[in-house]
């Protein structure tokens, strides 16, 4: 099958490839472009452990096509720090509050958190819980992470991060 | 789990997407959010050798008031339905409906085009497109017609889509001031089909029912209408009597699948349940 030449922004970088048109987005960006951060975990679109934003969305990378991809704005894992390298928030709150046990969801994790926290930067505990309902994690039976989400959203908004009481 | 090969095809407009469906034939499909057919694909249980992309098109994008009808553009997705003051306003049984959709990720590229002329049983739109009314326009290269959602399913994945026949949009009528409404779903996790989900859309007259429309999603091969419970609540006040009538007439055409969501008897006894739930909770807020 002839390749297909895509171009798309990832991570703030214009990139290219040359792409069957049946290549998944998860593969173009973990074998053409080396970024191994977003996780192939069940290839079924359940477990959100390829989850990138692209233009704006929490997209399951695994369930769409790079040609589809031609010309976006792409953000995984590797993205996610601050412009100076420091840990992001969100970074922060998932090593702070121990947001993983294996880490294989945590990729996923942190990029729907960050689009869940562009949309509404002050989500209750069962609207974090809904946000990231997308994102299954089979070890830690989602309590931190849910506190690492709410420790990120207190930074981003400037106030102290309650923890909630047992 | 790499899908076998395809060309791959992003027509700009309708006209272009009708004409690369009728001459590449049977194995051409459209694709729309995609999260239904790229599963398929991996799994090898679709293989078309042509994909028609629709996301180019900007004309099957939007929502727009047309008189009395809510237009929904085709490829309108989940999370913009979600987003939409005027769905929620004026019908807001769709917003509680795609809330329920899978999860956000499917939601932000699901459309309500795929979802309901994919012609799955377990999808949830289907059945609520026909409990409120609405008209699907499907264009092809004969031109544009209208077909009732109720007209429209008539077997698993078998719909009156003909080849060459795209959905363009979904005219919804706005149901009336005051309705109430009501979109009950059980499913076994987040992101799951239905075991059995009922959608009821109602007018409350001094107390009573003065109308009613009751959908069924997948408790059967094609999403159902069930006249006959919708006709036994009218005129009375919702008794417990009068909703076990209802789940009962409800049940009575229901004919599920037996498969991981539970045998054919628990499928149906929680149909009945949502049926109920749905009256219920709909009656409630009616004014």
């Amino acid at each position: 099958m002839a390749k297909t030449h895509v171009t798309m922004k990832v991570n703030g970088a214009e990139v290219e490839g040359l792409v069957e048109p049946r290549t998944l987005l998860v593969h173009f960006i973990r074998e053409n472009l080396q970024m191994t951060g977003t996780h192939i975990g069940c290839e079924t679109t359940h477990c959100g452990a390829c989850t990138v934003d692209i233009d704006g969305m929490s997209v399951k990378s695994c369930t769409m096509f790079a040609v589809q991809a031609q010309g976006s704005d792409i953000t995984t894992v590797e993205g996610m720090a601050n412009a100076d390298g420091t840990l992001s928030a969100l970074q922060e709150g998932f090593r702070m509050m121990h947001g993983l046990q294996c880490g294989f969801c945590t990729p996923g994790m942190i990029v729907r958190a960050h689009r869940l926290l562009k949309e509404n930067p002050s989500p209750s505990e069962p609207e974090i819980r809904m946000g990231i309902s997308g994102n299954i994690c089979r070890c830690t039976g989602y309590q931190n992470i849910v506190r690492a989400i709410q420790y990120a959203a207190a930074k981003i908004n400037g106030v102290e991060f309650q923890e909630a009481a047992e | 789990m790499i899908p076998g090969s395809f060309s791959y095809h992003r027509p700009a407009s309708v006209a272009d997407a009708v004409k690369l469906l009728s001459d590449l034939g049977e194995d051409a499909r459209p694709l729309a959010g995609g999260h239904s057919l790229v599963p398929m694909m991996k799994l090898r249980l679709a293989t078309p050798a042509h994909l028609i992309d629709l996301h180019g098109i900007a004309a099957l994008k939007g929502i727009s008031r047309d008189g009395n009808n809510l237009v929904i553009g085709a490829m309108t997705t989940q999370h913009e339905l979600l987003a939409s003051d005027e769905v929620a306003k004026a019908m807001p049984i769709l917003h509680e409906a795609a809330l329920l959709i899978a999860d956000p990720q499917v939601r932000y590229r699901g459309t309500i085009g795929g979802n309901v002329a994919n012609g799955d049983p377990g999808n949830d739109m289907p059945a609520l497109m026909m409990t409120l009314g609405a008209t699907y326009r499907l264009e092809g290269s004969g031109g544009a017609r209208d077909v009732a959602a109720a007209d429209f399913y008539q077997g698993a994945y078998f719909t009156a889509l003909e080849p060459g026949e795209i959905m363009t949009s979904i005219s919804v009528p706005v149901p009336a001031a005051g309705h109430g409404y009501a979109y009950e779903k059980l499913k076994r996790k987040v992101g799951d089909y239905a075991t059995a989900a009922a959608a009821v859309v109602l007018t409350m007259s001094s107390g009573k029912v003065a109308t009613c429309a009751i959908g069924l999603t997948n408790v059967h091969e094609t999403p159902l209408l069930a006249a006959d419970a919708a006709k036994a609540v009218i005129g009375t006040s919702l008794d417990a009597a009068t909703l076990k009538k209802a789940a009962i007439a409800a049940e009575a055409i229901m004919a599920p699948a037996a498969d991981a969501r539970g045998p054919v008897e628990y499928r149906k006894h929680v149909g009945g349940i949502m049926v109920t739930r749905a009256l219920q909770r709909a009656a409630s807020r009616a004014k």
